[in-house]
């Protein structure tokens, strides 16, 4: 079978939808029709490019391009994760945990499944590499955006009582060991849903398109499984180490707790 | 063993049980007190002063210059956790992380002394059921005293430890604290804004001025 190309027309009429909504967003005073119109947009403009680009990436499948590309889908989930929390840490430091995070989990475990489970030779073809790295970026970043979120947020509102507990002679980590577990699971909760609801509520995106393009259902439902794995721990280790650091950097050698180094944004993003 | 010797202050001599020399916080100080074992030492001063932040910098929660001592050894020879064992605070608003009274006390529970303590402040063994929206101001309060205490601190800084407490169970509390006071050898810092307290329950007064603290003449 093969695919049914769409046209302009198509996705046209698809967009209509999204305008109705964005028109009945206005009329119950909803306040997200222009950011439903410009995220709308956004989405499209940065689809067409990536496909334009992936174009020639696949044409020239060299290692020092698909590093490049990575390197900026990675920045830009790095910037994503600070653009979603309402109080964040201060500085360079906020977007490198972040960004730290998503490169450790997201690299390594991508990095892994191409040279050991789906052994493509070479281990960095593009086909592979840029669209796997790309579903665990994605997810990894909602994890710690949510997690690091949380995990200010408890710190901003909770100071006193993590500070009575330092004064029962508990150490930094005995004291916000609460907030700490509660963020790591805020960060982890959607992909353990996602599992949840997997093939009985919901067709995975990855697998809709693999049998919209024709592959048999038993080899997308493989590949699904595998890439839901990879989410999964991604998502984990990547929510882990994020907050790990996060929770280093904000107390001081003496086990105090370091409020100056988060800020409050002046536009929160949600 | 080297570090240790270094850090005791030649100002120390065995009755001070704590020391203050040129502490310096926030836009306060510099002070320099010391206070003996088994003294009760009041604390008053107009409230904004920073009475709190004098024991917190005490307590090492905020950054501070200057040197604090216990039995003559420096803080920095103690790690945070441990130096927050030994001299600690009560803050004037307890607050409580967990639903249930009962698990706040986990560490202490099974000691034998901790049955008397809490009906020292008035309470019954079923309190540890309680849950702690059900307290009273005042319960918490004297709940976090002997939540407080648990680590057999010897040096206490009351923060207004009776400011929600009615006579009856401030007398009870008073009483507490002597108690625990001159069983354990300990000092206490009291912050009180009540002249008639501080003069029954301390040894001597502070008044707590931006630079100085100021003794005062009773």
């Amino acid at each position: 079978m093969d695919v049914i190309a769409l046209s302009v027309l198509d996705l046209g009429i698809a967009a209509i939808f999204v305008c109705v909504l964005s028109l009945v967003s206005l009329f119950l005073s909803l306040g997200l029709e222009w950011k439903i119109l410009i995220f709308s947009c956004r989405m499209t403009a940065q689809l067409l490019f990536i496909g334009v680009v992936l174009r020639y990436l696949f044409a020239d499948s060299s290692l020092i391009m698909v590093v490049f590309m990575s390197m900026i889908m990675l920045f830009a989930a790095g910037r994503e994760v600070l653009a979603r929390q309402n109080i964040r840490l201060k500085g360079v430091i906020g977007y490198v945990i972040g960004t730290g995070a998503m490169f450790i989990s997201s690299f390594s475990v991508s990095f892994l499944a191409l040279l050991v489970i789906i052994g493509v030779d070479p281990w960095y073809t593009p086909q592979y590499a840029i669209p796997l790295l790309g579903m665990l970026l994605g997810n990894t970043m909602t994890g710690v955006s949510l997690a690091l979120d949380r995990l200010t947020d408890q710190f901003h509102k909770e100071r006193f009582i993590v500070e009575q507990r330092l004064l029962l002679g508990q150490t930094w980590q005995e004291a916000s060991s609460d907030i700490r577990k509660d963020s790591m699971r805020t960060g982890m909760v959607p992909i353990i849903n996602s599992m949840a609801a997997a093939g009985l509520v919901s067709i995975p995106g990855m697998m809709t398109g693999q049998i919209l393009g024709g592959t048999p259902p038993i080899e997308a439902v493989k590949y699904q499984i595998l890439i839901m794995f990879l989410i999964a721990s991604g998502t984990g280790f990547g929510v882990i180490s994020a907050i790990w650091m996060a929770g280093f950097h904000l107390f001081d050698k003496r086990h105090r707790l370091c409020l100056e180094y988060l800020t409050v944004a002046k536009t929160g993003k949600r | 063993m080297v570090q240790l010797s270094l850090s005791i202050s030649p100002l120390q001599n065995d009755c001070c049980r704590f020391g203050v020399e040129g502490l310096e916080f926030l836009i306060n100080g510099p002070y320099s007190f010391v206070l003996k074992e088994e003294e009760c030492v009041g604390l008053s001063g107009r409230s904004g002063i920073g009475k709190t932040q004098l024991l917190r910098a005490m307590t090492d929660l905020i950054p501070y210059t200057g040197q604090l001592f216990l039995d003559g050894v420096c803080s920095t020879v103690f790690n945070a956790p441990a130096w927050r064992s030994r001299v600690t605070m009560i803050p004037a608003e307890p607050l409580w992380w967990y639903n249930n009274v009962g698990d706040h006390f986990q560490a202490m529970v099974h000691a034998e002394s901790f049955k008397e303590k809490l009906g020292a402040v008035g309470f019954s063994e079923d309190v540890l059921q309680w849950q702690v929206s059900r307290l009273s101001t005042g319960e918490k309060q004297r709940l976090a005293l002997i939540r407080g205490l648990c680590n057999t601190p010897s040096v206490v800084l009351l923060d207004e430890p009776c400011s929600s407490l009615d006579s009856y169970h401030t007398t009870l509390v008073e009483a507490f604290i002597s108690e625990y006071l001159h069983r354990n050898r300990a000092s206490v810092l009291w912050v009180s804004h009540d002249p008639e307290q501080l003069q029954r329950m301390t040894d001597r007064e502070l008044c707590m001025e931006k630079t100085v603290l100021v003794e005062k003449n009773r």
